[in-house]
């Protein structure tokens, strides 16, 4: 087995991203399995408040420079491959999220390594390490065994509890000295989502609503029941593509992230993107046409039904029992 | 401004998807391929962006099948040249096909000042990573993925592009030309064309075919196995008429204190 | 007494005549001319061909005026009009040519003592028809009739003929009474005695006044809405009786099927049906669209046509575009996407004009255009890749078998008699899958030997052609038909009303080593479960006891006359029928049709069509059934009964499902 593994600490507008931990926490896990030493990358404008919390790695190395202010996956990948380099390692793991999204391919072609995305699960078994992915929407799942540990890992978001990758300790730190390099990509600005009718990250019930609810007349029924319910309408990616649903109500990778008291997912069949944004909701009620849609192996109760049946039913139980 | 536009095809979800006797790959009498729906948007943005500033589309994409449908589709849509590149192209994902779109870009010369490069964000079977970034390295050019809005700006050599993170948040990037974009959703959703059009394309344009050499290809990474995601925690599914599941759901809302 | 033998001006009369009535002609042939021209500029297509039963409907619609009967206030009065008007034209072109022609040996027609007395007494009449036209037109306007000037023109034109005949005829009287002139008596009595001279100036200036009003009207009348008048029994002659059940346009150019934005876009007779219209509203009192308060009218469409007609044609026919479009500057996208192709308006109108071909012509255009809304263009994504419009797998198509008990044949494997194509709702559905498995049953239970395609049926495409789809429904059309004709069965049997209406009149089917090169007959479900019924073959174990009404599917009903079938069974097994007010070809449609199923309300409405007939049906002493035979029905109405809040007092059923009651032993 090699010496160690490197990962990257994604961070944005001040926050670690929960991927982050995820990672961490997984990272830790084979570490400890194989004795290897972990090792954190944090790059930033100034990354010194970001330090504590990030305990679960052997070593934190920091990198600070202005131009680091964005991440911005090329200059991400270049200090991945030196601090590789430098430590000879050639394992690493990053999240598989919008902001860190090219780390990996462009890291992978630098080391002339494999690149293994969307990994589910990441593990250490036999001298090997094992990886699970799930492809084509995650209606398959595939496992990818890397025997040289040569490899960079792109984690798919919300495979991991973040609990396991956080701590109280104050990690061990070093410096690492990096020469940005010009980049053709300026960063102008960051654009706020408009969250002045509703900011659904907020809200403790959300009635979401996916392709399955088949035109947008249906639409009316999800806020119908919110009426009753409480809580607010939100929604999946191709319905907010379709401009039935204003884009502050999108949930999943590109949207927000919801942990909502309930969670109602009205059509949706629950591809990993959507997944990913809702899938820490306390109670998750599905319901779908489709017995085989993903969203079944996220929800706590599942529903096989037309909304159009169904739908107006609960709304009217609700209103009876609420009096 | 000239836009090359990769385009790829892949399974379809509508379809039952089935594990081979192999166990690493698909059944093949079960598959039928569909364009990558990002790829779609990519396509989408390219005659956007032609219609609003002019320019030609090309449109390449590998053999598969129904990819001929795929092709003549973008012509339909305003692509001015199409390319089917010829070969099994089963074995190679995002670093083997950023090979051989690298010596596509090459062989007819298509890197210009000005040349915009578009592809979709991210594939459905993209196990190794994005097409994208592979490629921006391969041609030394910069790549930017998760796009939903592109534009020229004035000075002709570059372009403000929006890229999606997460929470809603959404960053505005400026990318000197020649570059490579991954387009997550076009600005609108991609246009309807109606079959007679397409039929008549079928009759008047041709789809170029070219073979590019495949030594020096980078082979993927061997799958050991392919499972369907069974055993896993399943949601308890509640049974009944409309008017009991919903009495069951009241009943779980209220013990949760919810209502 | 000879009105032409005199002088006026000191010209001899019948000089005068020639002159005026050589201006009058002038003017009519000029816009005759300009006319013909325009239709020939348009595109061709074939309307020459069945002469013999053109000539029937010639008969049945302009001689016997049938379609005007449907509305009873008006029905009898146009009657007369009609007839009064043709009589009177004939008696004028008679007078005419005896007055240009003063050598001739016969008489005026008022002369003659039968012809006279008939002009007397129908000229009482008809100006009895005027003081009731123009009342309707004061007092009770009914919804959608416009009032015009020129309807006012044409009416005071009317009532100084008949005035100027009587008064005529009265004057005349005062000189020599005879027993043929008993109204020109009355008249003359009340005239008294008159001096002959005076008698006989009077009776030529009424004599001139009505000649010359006449010549007028003739000029006039092709410049105006009247010229529904000339070109209505011609429109008539015209039909094509297959329309719209086929959208075929028979001999036209392959152009056509890209739709029509402009005048010469459009064939011929769809121009020339605008020149037809009489602006009755007729069409405009059934449309489901306009009485839910959508913009569609379908009146306006026509109307619209002939005025952007007006201002392009008319006045330069070479013009190659035109400042203001025919789609957008006079009708709206929105309004053509309202139409629920329902058919309604055609069925009313008495003239025989085809609102739904121009209608069509022009999404067509739209469709081209890639100008169709998002999620009629996401249903015809997923139509053109799997071949239903839910998006679903092929081979998912015939998965609502999976609950039978027994196995249904696969009709590409084995020979059937009947080939039943259930469509895409009976089998995708969940609200309807379980009626498609009584219908299974129904047939299992009865012995008919039928089978279906599997996964190979596609959707039949009657929705898309309609959409505007022409390419698409072709596509569907051809691989439909490149399967059917390796299948060996003897019928076919269809679910759905579309379905069974694009395949009986537009897929022409045939195979001469079947049926001897004659078409193949195309059943509904509910014609082959009435024959099975008839012929005992169906036995029925329990009568139901209930009253319920019936909805006739306009695809059913309306486009293909099956209204008897259904009653039938339900009288069979013991379902009691209270009609709708709005019953067989009178029925309201459901709203889905014509693609409007995909379609979302962007305005706001009165109510949609389904609630409207919700309401009919629950007003209906005893009505606690409601009855469909069309899986989009079913749909359609229970959504209805949901947002009218009418759950406790009507349900929806399909006739399968009551059948099957009655049918099952347990």
């Amino acid at each position: 087995m090699a010496n160690g593994i490197i990962i990257y600490i994604e961070h944005l507008k001040g926050i670690i991203s929960d991927i982050s931990f995820e990672i961490l926490g997984a990272a830790r896990k084979i570490a400890d399995d194989t004795g290897m030493t972990l090792y954190a990358v944090l790059a930033g404008k100034t990354v010194d408040s970001l330090l504590p919390g990030l305990g679960k790695a052997d070593l934190v190395i920091t990198i600070e420079d202005d131009s680091l202010e964005m991440p911005n996956p090329e200059a991400i990948a270049d200090i991945l491959n030196d601090v590789g380099s430098a430590k000879g390692i050639t394992l690493f793991m990053v999240g598989g999220t919008n902001v860190s999204s090219g780390i990996g391919a462009i890291l992978s072609s630098k080391q002339k390594i494999p690149l293994i995305n969307l990994c589910k699960n990441v593990r250490h078994e036999n001298g090997c390490i094992l990886a699970t992915n799930q492809l084509f929407g995650g209606k398959i799942f595939s496992e990818i065994k890397i025997e040289d540990s040569k490899g960079v890992f792109c984690i798919y978001p919300g495979s991991y509890k973040s609990e396991a990758g956080k701590s109280d300790k104050f990690p061990q730190t070093e410096k690492f000295d990096y020469k940005p390099k010009v980049s053709k990509i300026k960063f102008n600005k960051i654009i706020e989502p408009d969250l002045s009718d509703v900011d659904i990250s907020k809200e403790d019930i959300l009635v979401s609503v996916g392709r399955g609810i088949g035109n947008k007349d249906n639409i009316s029924l999800a806020e119908e029941l919110v009426a009753v319910l409480g809580g607010a309408v939100s929604a999946s990616r191709p319905v907010i593509d379709q401009g039935w649903l204003p884009l502050n109500r999108q949930v999943g990778k590109s949207g927000m992230i919801v942990k909502p008291k309930l969670y109602l997912a009205l059509g949706i069949s629950g591809a990993p993107e959507h997944v990913e944004g809702m899938k820490d909701s306390s109670l998750i009620v599905a319901i779908n046409k489709d017995p085989a849609a993903p969203i079944f192996n996220f929800a706590h109760y599942g529903l096989c039904a037309d909304i159009e049946d169904i739908v107006p039913v609960l709304t009217e139980s609700i209103r009876n029992k609420k009096g | 401004m000239n836009i090359v536009v990769l385009l790829k095809m892949v399974p379809d979800v509508v379809e039952e998807l089935k594990i081979g006797d192999d166990f690493k790959s698909l059944d093949s009498d079960w598959l039928r391929y569909i364009l990558s729906e990002s790829d779609e948007h990519a396509l989408e943005q390219a005659i956007i962006l032609k219609e609003k500033y002019g320019g030609t589309i090309t449109a390449v994409a590998p053999e598969a099948p129904e990819v001929d449908d795929a092709l003549y589709s973008a012509l339909a849509k305003g692509a001015d040249r199409v390319v089917k590149i010829k070969g099994e192209w089963d074995i190679y994902r995002a670093p083997g096909l950023a090979f051989v779109f690298t010596r596509f870009i090459e062989i007819n010369n298509l890197l210009g000042e000005h040349t915009l490069i578009l592809s979709g964000s991210q594939a459905i079977d993209d196990l190794e990573g994005e097409l994208v970034y592979y490629l921006a390295e391969r041609l030394g050019l910069p790549g930017c993925c998760v796009v939903t809005s592109v534009q020229y700006n004035s000075d002709g050599n570059s372009i403000t592009l929006l890229k999606e993170f997460s929470a809603g948040l959404r960053g505005e990037f400026e990318v000197s030309l020649p570059a490579v974009i991954g387009i997550q959703a076009a600005e609108n959703p991609p246009r309807y064309i109606p079959i007679a059009k397409i039929r008549s394309i079928m009759k008047t344009q041709k789809i170029e075919e070219i073979e590019i050499p495949l030594e020096g290809v980078p082979p993927g990474i061997a799958i050991e196995k392919l499972f369907e995601p069974v055993g896993l925690e399943r949601a308890e599914f509640l049974e009944g008429n409309p008017e009991e599941v919903s009495r069951r759901l009241v009943e779980i809302f209220s013990e949760k204190g919810i209502i | 007494m000879d009105p032409v033998s005199i002088y006026i001006f000191g010209i001899p009369a019948y000089t005068l005549l020639w002159v005026i009535t050589l201006i009058s002609l002038f003017f009519f042939v000029k816009r005759a001319y300009k006319i013909v021209r325009i239709l020939k500029k348009a595109r061709p297509e074939s309307r020459f061909d069945n002469f013999s039963s053109r000539i029937m409907n010639f008969v049945k619609f302009v001689l016997g005026q049938q379609k005007l009967f449907n509305e009873k206030a008006i029905g009898l009065p146009h009657f007369l009009f009609f007839w009064g008007f043709v009589f009177y034209a004939t008696s004028f072109w008679w007078n005419l040519i005896r007055g240009l022609f003063p050598f001739l040996p016969i008489p005026y027609a008022d002369e003659v003592p039968v012809v006279g007395t008939i002009l007397e007494i129908s000229g009482v009449l008809v100006l009895l028809s005027i003081i009731i036209a123009v009342s309707r037109r004061l007092f009770f306007r009914p919804e959608h009739l416009q009032k015009s000037f020129d309807a006012g023109i044409i009416l005071s034109l009317i009532a100084i003929l008949m005035i100027t005949l009587i008064l005529g005829q009265g004057f005349k009287n005062t000189q020599e009474a005879t027993v043929w002139s008993p109204v020109g008596a009355q008249v003359a009595s009340f005239f008294g005695a008159m001096e002959h001279s005076k008698a006989v100036s009077l009776y030529n200036l009424m004599w001139w006044i009505h000649i010359v009003s006449v010549l007028f009207f003739l000029a006039y009348i092709p410049y105006s809405k009247h010229l529904h008048l000339l070109t209505s029994p011609v429109n008539v002659f015209l039909l094509n009786e297959d329309i719209p059940q086929s959208l075929d346009i028979k001999n036209a150019p392959e152009e056509i099927t890209q739709g029509s934005s402009q005048w010469n876009e459009f064939t011929w007779k769809q121009i020339f049906q605008t020149l037809t219209c009489a602006e009755c509203g007729r069409c405009d009192r059934v449309c489901p669209a306009l009485n839910s308060g959508y913009k569609l009218s379908p009146r306006s469409i026509l109307h619209e046509m002939k005025i952007n007609l007006y201002d392009t044609a008319f006045k330069n026919i070479d013009a190659e575009k035109a400042d203001k479009q025919l789609i957008g500057d006079y009708i709206s996208e929105e309004e053509l996407w309202q139409c629920t192709t329902c058919m309604a308006c055609m069925e009313r109108c008495a003239v025989l004009n085809e609102h739904l071909t121009s209608i069509i012509q022009m999404r067509r255009y739209l469709v081209g255009q890639g100008n169709i809304e998002a999620t009629v263009q996401d249903m015809l994504q997923k139509m053109t890749r799997y071949g239903n419009s839910f998006g679903q797998s092929e081979r998912n198509r015939a998965k609502w078998t999976a609950g039978l008990d027994f196995k249904i044949k696969d009709a590409r494997k084995e020979e059937v008699e009947y080939l039943w194509i259930t469509g895409d709702y009976a089998a995708f559905d969940v609200r309807v899958m379980n009626l498609t498995q009584a219908t299974a049953r129904i047939f299992n239970c009865a012995g008919l030997d039928f089978g279906i395609l599997y996964e190979a049926e596609k959707n039949s495409g009657n929705d898309v052609r309609r959409i505007g789809e022409e390419g698409l429904f072709e596509f569907l059309k051809d691989k439909n038909t490149q399967i059917l004709e390796k299948t060996k069965f003897r019928y076919i049997v269809t679910t759905d009303p579309h379905t069974y209406n694009t395949i009986k009149n537009e897929y022409h089917l045939n195979n001469a080593d079947r049926t001897n090169g004659n078409a193949i007959k195309v059943f509904h479900y509910t014609e082959v479960i009435d024959q099975l019924i008839k012929n005992s073959k169906l036995k029925i174990n329990k009568f139901l006891n209930q009253t319920a009404t019936y909805h006739d599917p306009c695809y059913l009903g309306r486009y293909n006359g099956i209204y008897e079938p259904p009653r039938s069974i339900l009288k069979t097994i013991g379902v009691k029928v209270v009609e709708m007010p709005r019953n067989r070809n009178q029925s309201y449609c459901c709203g889905a049709g014509g693609g409007r199923i995909w379609m979302e309300d962007k305005t706001q409405i009165k109510e949609r069509p389904s609630e409207s007939r919700i309401k009919e049906a629950v007003a209906l002493k005893d009505v606690s059934t409601f009855v469909v035979a069309c899986p989009k029905d079913i749909a359609m109405f229970t959504d209805a009964i949901k947002t009218t809040g009418q759950e406790e007092k009507l349900v929806v059923k399909d006739i399968a499902e009551l059948v099957w009651e009655s049918v099952a032993t347990v």
